[in-house]
Parts: C-alpha cells; structure tokens; sequence
C-alpha cells in the first residue's frame, strides 16, 4: 500500500505534464529565466544575461532609483509573517487572525504618521501614490463641485495628476497649469495672482520625479492657507528624503508612494487633514474600509511592509542624506572632470541629492541608454517615450529641443555604492565619447558652425 | 540531455504562459545592436573635393541628424567609399551605417532605388522607427543629389573657361 502510495507520488512529480500543472502561470512565468531568444551553442556561459536582442555579462548596475527601489530586507522580514502564519483579514472582528492583522495595519499607519508629523487618523491606505493622487484630485473637486470649479496645479507634474485634471476638465472644471521657471521651480508670484474664489486645490509635487527638484512646500502652504485653498502635494519622491511636516507646510492632502522608499510594490497612503476637515468624495466604493475613504480589504502584509519602511527612512533620513550627497558629487565631478557639455537639467542647489538628471550634448538620448546597456538608467528622450515628442518636464524647464533629446536620469539610493558610482562613470564618459565621434552636429560645433543657424530640411 | 529536457520545460511554459510576453514594448533586433557596437564606415570625407556628396538630412529638433557622404569615380559614375555620422537613436544609426555599406560598389541610378523599407526589413525595424529608415533613403538621395549639382556646377565653370580661351585663342 505505501509502496503503491509512494510509487503513484513518484510517478507524479517525474511526469512533467502534471508537474506544469501544478504552477500557476505566474509561477511558471517567473521560474523561467528570461531569455527568449535561442541561445546558440557554446553561449551558456555562467552569467550571460540575454533579452531583448541585448547580451551583458551579468545584472546591469541599478541607478534607476526614481522608478522603483529594492526592499529592504529588514522591510521583507517584517512582512513575511503576514503572509505565512499571521495571514488573517484586518476587518475580521471575531477571531485572533482578525484582531493582530488589524493591530499590524494600526501600527503600521502611526509608523507612517510619524514620518510627516500627523496624526494615525489622518492616514489612509491605498494602493499607490497613483491612486491617492486620483482621490486627492477628483475626490475633492468633486466633493465640493457645487461651490469650487477651479484647480491649480504645475506643468510639471506626475501623469496621474495631469491626467485627472484633464479628465475634470470633461466634467466642466477649470484647470490652471502653471509653468515653471527654467530651474524647476515654480513661481511663487503667479502662483498667488493665479488663486481665484473658486479654486478648490492647488496640487504642486514635492520632488519631482524626472529632475528630482524640491518644492519651496511652506511658502506654498503659507500662500495656500492665506487664500483658504487645500494645498495637496505629490509627495511620493520626497517621502523619508526629505523632511517633511505638514504642520508647517500647510499640507492638506498628501500622497505617498511605498515601493519608492525601499517598500513593496502596490501599496500608497492618503494623508487627509483633520484641523480643518479637509472632505472628500470616495473613489473606490464598498464595504466602508479606512473610515468610508477607500474600500477594499486592506492589504496587511504590504501596508506592515510600508510601515517598516518608514521607520527606517526616519532613522536613517539623515545619514542616507549625506551618503547620497557624497556619492552625487563624486557622480557629477566624475563626468564633468572628463566631458564637456554635461548640462544639470533643473535647480542644482533646490534638488534631492539622488536624483541627477544630466544633458549631454550632441548625443541622442536613446542611443546613449543603448550603449549603457550595463547600467540600468533612464532617459527624457522621444525615443523612448512611445510618441516622438521629448519628456513634457523637460520641455516645460524651456530646454532647447535638440538638448531635450539628450537627457539621461542617474538614480542613487540607499544601496549604491562607490564602485557602483565609479563603473557609471566610466561607462557613460565612453560611450559619450564614441557617440560624439559618430556625432555629425559635434563635427560641426568643432569646425565653428553654429548649429542654431542651420535651416534644417524636415520631412 | 538536460538541456534539453529544459528547453522543452521552457518551451510547454511559454506555452502555458497568456501572450503578454509577445507584446514587448520595443526589442532591439541583433542587426541593430551590432551596427550600433561595431559601426561600420563612421567618419568624414573632405566636403570640398569634388568627388565627394554630402547629404545632410533631418532635424535636432526631431532627435535625428544624417550626414552621409559618397566618394563616386568620376570616370565609371560607381560609388566607391561611403562614410556617416548620425545624431539619433540606435535604430538611426543602424539604418544610416546599413546605407552605407549597400551603396558601396553600386552605380550611382541604382542606389536611388534604395527604398526604406528594404532597409527597415533588414533591420527588423518596429513600425515606430520606420522614421529612421526613411531619413537614410533621404540621405542617400540628397548626398548623389549634392555631388551631380557640383558636377554640374564644375562643367559650368569649365566651360565657361574654355570659352574664354577660345576667345583669347581666337
């Protein structure tokens, strides 16, 4: 009987065909390691990395910190527990899986509160700095849509909130979008003269994420509390880099991101003043979770996970600060000490230290990130974007076009390191160099023709 | 043996797998990776030598700049060296170093029938680069446009100084 028990068991796990079976697609889908393409014979070498038509000895170096960070492993040893043993329902009244899930998720939401300096109850989970911008926007322009029409945000601001101002653009609101000065900044002055009696919102991002400039976030609070306009800021760069207090920014909504400061994926929170009540409409409706404001069981392992995170970025805001000033320096000397026409796009002085977004001139962006292939980088070219038009940021900072072809975002963080530093360097000051080569306007700057002065033939 | 048997696990995944994976956002053929890092016939020719046609096509504005040169035998009218340089993505630089290389050898009427899309076939290039493939046949055309208009300007100026020694002759 157990022979037969034992033979039937190993007959299953040598059978492929029910062994694929017992993989969901997403198991199986992350089991296989990527490399679509057929390798030839002989190129199996340990390391080789292949996708994309694009062969590297090995993972490139990650300098790619404003699309996403890695967890934290002190982040992923607090959430474990909540997927394996303590996996209960947070909005489970009756029993104890209920009861500690809930405590986790309580405790996670004061950790968060900590870092800006509010109250645990002004504090809401969601799902991403993306969705807490959509309820910060249409939420309470649509709350308050009998007596306040009018919106103010920036030019340069995150997608998700240009694209839900545009969307209360179809329902009848009036969106104001402000430009900002050639260092990023936005103008204090028109932002004031911009302020009607119906403005419901003025939405400015804290650290932006292409040129990773800082916001002057108390005089805008200051100019927005005068007028009586909630003051809501994207906040979800900034969170745990910089201080932030919304005491004495005058915040009124906030959103924050997870997966940005060396959290999870998939989870954001919603800060919402209580002194004076800031209302707004729900977005996602339900059974009521989170006071009403957001639906939708929350997600306790991943919310443990951004609490964790925050903890940490108050305990380690300021040493990470200066390690990342010191390794931006050495970034920058680096590549100007060797190169010339390196621009900074945006304000050097009024920017978060690990975000450099740089220009190279007389080399086109795309192609730079090509030969970059052993850096993970990103860039604010057309090409790259799935239409032609170079980054919208870029272009609002009044870059001239051929430069806004040319930029390239350095990322730093709390991982990177020197040697890391020091091989980018070394990479992008070569493949500059080879590019320029190939480069027919550097050829003409070099023979001392102006490039401006060309009548170009477009077609 | 293993291997194999691996592949074939790979192979049933795939199979399993909802065709996400198909839908790439933008994957960079073989060709262009490999005239990206070894280029082919990057450099300059001398723009006044009279043998030599320039073409410079596109824009910076539009992120793509050609400058493709041809040194043509004035006897035989055949292209015997072509050189570029290219201000674009790696797709640019791909297609204008692939036009360089067909020209070469070739009679000057034949290689303006060099048509981009024979280029971007070459290339495997997306639909969303197919701008690229066009301004090489535009650089093309405008370096053989750029070397008959000196020939012609050339034989202009020669006849008009064999007139004026027949003149002084006469």
């Amino acid at each position: 009987m157990a022979t037969a028990a034992a033979f039937r068991l190993l007959r299953r796990a040598l059978n492929p065909a029910v062994a694929r079976r017992r993989f969901s697609t997403a198991a199986v889908a992350a089991e296989t390691p990527p490399s679509p393409l057929p390798l030839a014979t002989g190129e199996e070498e340990a390391g080789m990395v292949s996708m994309k038509g694009v062969r590297i000895s090995g993972r490139p170096l990650y300098l790619d910190m404003q699309a996403t960070t890695p967890v934290d492993p002190r982040v992923l040893d607090a959430m474990l527990p909540f997927y394996l043993s303590r996996f209960g329902n947070p909005h489970s009244r009756t029993h104890l899986y209920g009861w500690e899930s809930e405590s986790a998720v309580e405790a996670a939401r004061a950790s968060v509160a900590a870092l800006v300096a509010a109250d645990p109850k002004e504090i809401f989970f969601t799902s991403g700095a993306t969705e807490s911008n959509n309820i910060s926007v249409k939420g309470l322009m649509r709350f308050h849509r009998a007596r306040k029409r009018h919106v103010i945000t920036t030019q340069t601001e995150h997608k998700c909130v240009l694209d839900s101002c545009r969307h209360l653009q179809q329902e009848g609101f009036e969106i104001t979008y402000l430009p900002v000065r050639p260092d990023g900044l936005v103008d204090l002055g028109h932002l004031a003269d911009a302020i009607r009696p119906d403005t419901g919102l003025v939405s400015v991002m804290a650290v932006n994420n292409e040129i990773g400039v800082v916001q002057p976030l108390e005089e805008i609070g200051r100019i927005c509390s005068e007028k009586g306009v909630v003051f809501h800021t994207d906040a979800a760069q900034a969170l745990g880099k910089i201080p932030i207090d919304v005491e004495k920014m005058g915040i009124g909504l906030m959103s924050l991101s997870g997966h940005k400061i060396y959290g999870p994926k998939g989870v954001g929170a919603l800060y919402v003043r209580r002194r004076p009540r800031v209302r707004i409409e729900p977005q996602m409706n339900g059974g009521g979770q989170e006071r009403g404001i957001r639906s939708g069981t929350v997600p306790t392992p991943l919310v443990v996970g951004m609490g964790a995170a925050c903890e940490i970025a108050m305990k380690d805001m300021d040493y990470d600060g200066r390690r990342i000033s010191t390794l931006q320096e050495r970034l920058l000397n680096g590549i100007r000490d060797k190169l010339d026409g390196v621009v900074v796009n945006g304000s050097l002085e009024h920017r978060y230290p690990g975000n450099l977004n740089l220009s190279f001139a007389y080399v086109e962006g795309e192609s730079l990130l090509m030969g970059l292939k052993e850096v993970a980088v990103s860039s604010g070219s057309a090409c790259t974007s799935a239409s032609l038009e170079p980054s919208y940021v870029l272009r609002a900072l009044g870059v001239d076009e051929d430069m806004a072809h040319t930029s390239i975002r350095f990322g730093i963080g709390r991982f990177t390191t020197e040697a890391e530093v020091d091989k980018a360097i070394e990479l992008t000051v070569r493949q500059v160099e080879k590019l320029r080569e190939m480069s027919p306007l550097y050829e003409m700057v070099k023979e001392g023709i102006d490039i401006k002065s060309i009548q170009w033939a477009q077609h | 043996m293993l291997r194999a048997a691996g592949r074939r696990f790979l192979r049933l995944g795939s199979e399993h797998r909802a065709p996400t994976a198909a839908v790439a956002a933008r994957a960079y053929h073989e060709r262009v990776v490999d005239h990206y890092d070894n280029p082919r016939n990057v450099g300059s020719f001398d723009k006044n030598d009279p043998t030599v046609g320039t073409g410079l096509v596109g824009a910076p504005a539009c992120g793509d700049v050609m400058k493709l040169q041809i040194k043509v035998d004035d006897a035989t009218g055949k292209i015997v060296d072509a050189c570029f340089k290219t201000f674009g993505c790696g797709s640019a630089i791909a297609s204008s170093s692939v036009a360089t290389e067909w020209v070469k050898g070739k009679h000057m009427e034949e290689v303006l029938s060099i048509k981009n899309t024979e280029i971007a076939k070459h290339l495997s290039l997306p639909p969303v680069k197919l701008h690229c493939s066009m301004l090489a046949e535009d650089a093309i055309k405008a370096a053989v446009k750029d070397y008959e208009a000196k020939k012609a300007k050339l034989e202009a100026g020669n006849a008009e100084t064999t007139q004026t020694e027949k003149v002084d002759g006469a």
